[in-house]
């Protein structure tokens, strides 16, 4: 009976060391729970840190994004400047913003769709890196056929900031969603969680990437490359505060869609002249 | 040099960006370890918990299985980052809204309690070895006694309210954290195949039956290499246990693809294009006919005409062996399945396999093979079977 000679104080000091760690394991709990409390409660109360950016203040605008797909002739500059702007990767599976043809054959109910990424397309321009449609419906009968420019969203409810797990993509007072490289861990939840194709994986920095509205440029009043570039004005931008600016004029004026509104996640590029098997 | 990325050929229209998989093997594997430690986890509380003396023989051992393949789950996911090497960002600032940020949390959890739990279920061991052993080995078991040497009857009293307390406490967090796997499918909007109310409830009973079958494969083989026989009452529990589990999963699986077919929303072509193509081979003849129908008809068929000796053991196994593959099918088709069909509902894109890649083939099966190596030291170093002749005390 050699254990029940052990010291009482062995037995105690065992007993009391258990309870510590039930009591260091309660507490961390709750000061993960308290942590998570003061968090939300400072994220409801105040916006995010305001970037230092010299003379913009984010709380002044409010961006957004219009597209005329009437307008747009599929040139495809808008996605060159992108590239060449923002140092996308130059091949055929990484973009920040696409265009989208869609062409309508005689005794046809259903568009056949392709981007300037589509194989053919991109064996008519011949490299990767470089973009153009090809005449492939020459010898078809088209009914109708129309361009469609697309980009990131931006949207109100944005479900790659929700599912991202250490807010390295956030919403921005402006109304932009953009990602901070320096903390994305590359997991690649938000690629998924995009309904729109928005978001690609950044290969060469191993995080992920998307269209920010050209957010370097847009705080140094300048336009985003696609719209400064687009040579038939498809591509409208501007600040929803101001009641004069193009975009706030193209939402007055015309009857405007946004791209998959069943998703609940309200998206701010707002199209005119698309059809209803675009989404 | 190794690929940047791996371009996916499709048919129909996908967008651009979609041509590049986000997630590859390593995330088909993820759950499927998950999916394991949930499963042996329930095997070892089924004795602890609920005292069914049947599954006594592996109560320890499944908690070993659980413990080694829950040190392996962050390992395909650090494999997968981009930025491995800032994974705790996740812990240290989570985004609340998200699912993935709870990870870092309940899996911590989660690995204390299962440490915690097995040390208490060892300790007599422990102590044991502490006392008899010289070297090196003593050294290990002393640190491990955390200097009590307590095995009184009281003190074992007090252990067994840990363990029990344990046990109950583990088995939400066990499979909370697998159907939070689940929820990590299942709550994403953006792909029709995954966005199903049913994902967390079908990830859970298929990982209970994982678990299960793969304790029973373990049990099996352990048994073969003690030279033992295998004890017939324990291993029919487990193909009890697996055989109503199977079912459920089974029906589970089916209710929510028959939900999906059914209510044909938006991309219902496409999806039929899949199931009709592409999914045939995968979906319906591995997972479902031979990875579920076969075990349940094969199981049934035992214990209807009350097979029992080598017949039953190699019918039992032969079927956890099947629902092994069932799941890891499953896992794949959820995974990688979602992932072929474009978020444009227009078009389907082939996976490609990499076998070298970081997120290759190799990668994948050597973090599945990593935690059986880790279970080889561990049933060495802690004896998780029931020996009379020492009758040590469990």
């Amino acid at each position: 009976m050699e254990e029940d000679k052990e010291p009482a104080e062995r037995r105690q000091g065992r007993r009391s060391f258990l309870q510590a760690f039930a009591a260091a394991l309660g507490c961390g709990g709750m000061a993960i729970a308290a942590n998570a409390v003061v968090r939300e409660a400072v994220a409801a109360g105040s916006p995010p840190p305001i970037p230092n950016i010299p003379g913009y203040d984010w709380t002044k605008h409010h961006w957004a994004f219009g597209v005329d797909a009437t307008k747009c002739i599929g040139c495809l500059r808008c996605v060159e400047a992108c590239k060449a702007e923002n140092e996308v990767a130059r091949d055929a599976h990484h973009f920040r913003t696409w265009v989208e043809r869609y062409v309508y054959l005689e005794g046809e109910d259903t568009p056949r769709i392709d981007s300037q990424a589509d194989p053919v397309n991109i064996s008519a321009s011949g490299s990767e890196g470089e973009y153009r449609f090809a005449n492939r419906y020459k010898d078809a009968k088209v009914d109708k056929a129309f361009f469609v420019p697309k980009l990131c969203n931006q949207c109100t409810h944005p479900a790659c900031v929700q599912v991202c797990p250490t807010g390295a993509t956030y919403k921005t007072e402006d109304g932009v969603v953009v990602i901070d490289h320096t903390y994305c861990i590359g997991c690649q939840y938000c690629v998924q969680a995009c309904p729109y194709g928005a978001r690609f994986f950044n290969a060469e920095l191993k995080v992920t990437d998307k269209c920010t509205w050209c957010y370097h440029r847009i705080t140094k009043g300048m336009l985003p490359a696609c719209v400064e570039v687009c040579p038939v004005g498809a591509r409208i931008f501007g600040d929803r505060n101001d009641m004069q600016s193009p975009i706030s004029q193209f939402i007055k004026n015309n009857r405007v869609d946004v791209l998959r509104p069943e998703t609940g996640n309200a998206p701010n590029v707002f199209y005119v002249g698309i059809d209803k098997d675009v989404d | 040099m190794e690929a940047l990325f791996q371009a996916a050929p499709f048919t129909g229209y996908v967008y651009p960006n979609e041509t590049v998989f986000p997630w590859g093997v390593l995330i088909v594997v993820y759950p499927y370890i998950t999916g394991l430690v949930a499963g042996a986890f329930t095997v070892s509380s089924l004795y602890q918990v609920f005292g069914i003396q049947q599954v006594k023989p592996v109560a320890h051992f499944a908690l070993l299985v659980s413990l080694c393949m829950m040190l392996f789950v962050p390992t395909p996911l650090l494999l997968h980052l981009g930025h491995p090497e800032r994974a705790f960002n996740a812990v240290i600032t989570p985004h609340w809204s998200s699912a993935m940020a709870m990870f870092g949390y309940f899996a911590g959890f989660y690995i204390i309690l299962l440490l915690l739990e097995t040390w208490f279920v060892f300790r007599p061991y422990i102590v044991h070895q502490a006392q008899q052993r010289k070297g090196l080995l003593a050294w290990f078991y002393r640190a491990l006694s955390l200097g009590s040497y307590d095995l009184s009857e009281k003190a074992m009293r007090y252990d067994r309210k840990w363990i029990f307390a344990l046990a109950v406490t583990g088995i939400p967090a066990a499979h909370g954290l697998h159907g939070y796997v689940g929820f990590i499918f299942g709550s994403l909007k953006s792909r029709e195949w995954w966005s199903s109310d049913l994902m967390p409830a079908i990830f859970l009973f298929s990982a209970i039956i994982s678990g299960t079958a793969l304790l029973v494969v373990l049990y099996y083989v352990s048994c073969k290499l003690r030279k033992v026989p295998v004890d017939l009452d324990c291993i029919k529990g487990m193909a009890y246990t697996l055989w109503g589990f199977v079912m459920f999963t089974l029906l589970l699986e089916l209710v929510e693809f028959g939900s999906l077919v059914y209510k044909g929303r938006e991309g219902i072509d496409v999806i039929w294009e899949f199931i009709t193509g592409p999914l045939i081979v995968p979906f319906f003849v591995l997972q479902l006919a031979i990875g579920a129908v076969i075990p349940i008809v094969w199981l049934s068929y035992m214990f209807w005409r009350r097979t029992t000796g080598n017949a039953l053991v190699f019918g039992i196994t032969m079927s956890a062996l099947l629902v092994l593959f069932e799941v890891m099918m499953m896992r794949f088709n959820v995974v990688i399945g979602g992932q072929e069909i474009a978020k444009t509902g227009k078009g389907l894109l082939t996976f490609q396999w990499l076998l070298f890649d970081r997120e290759g083939v190799l990668g994948a099966a050597s973090v599945l093979i990593a935690p059986l190596v880790l279970l080889l030291v561990m049933v060495r170093l802690f004896p998780p079977w029931e020996d009379p002749k020492k009758a040590l005390p469990h």
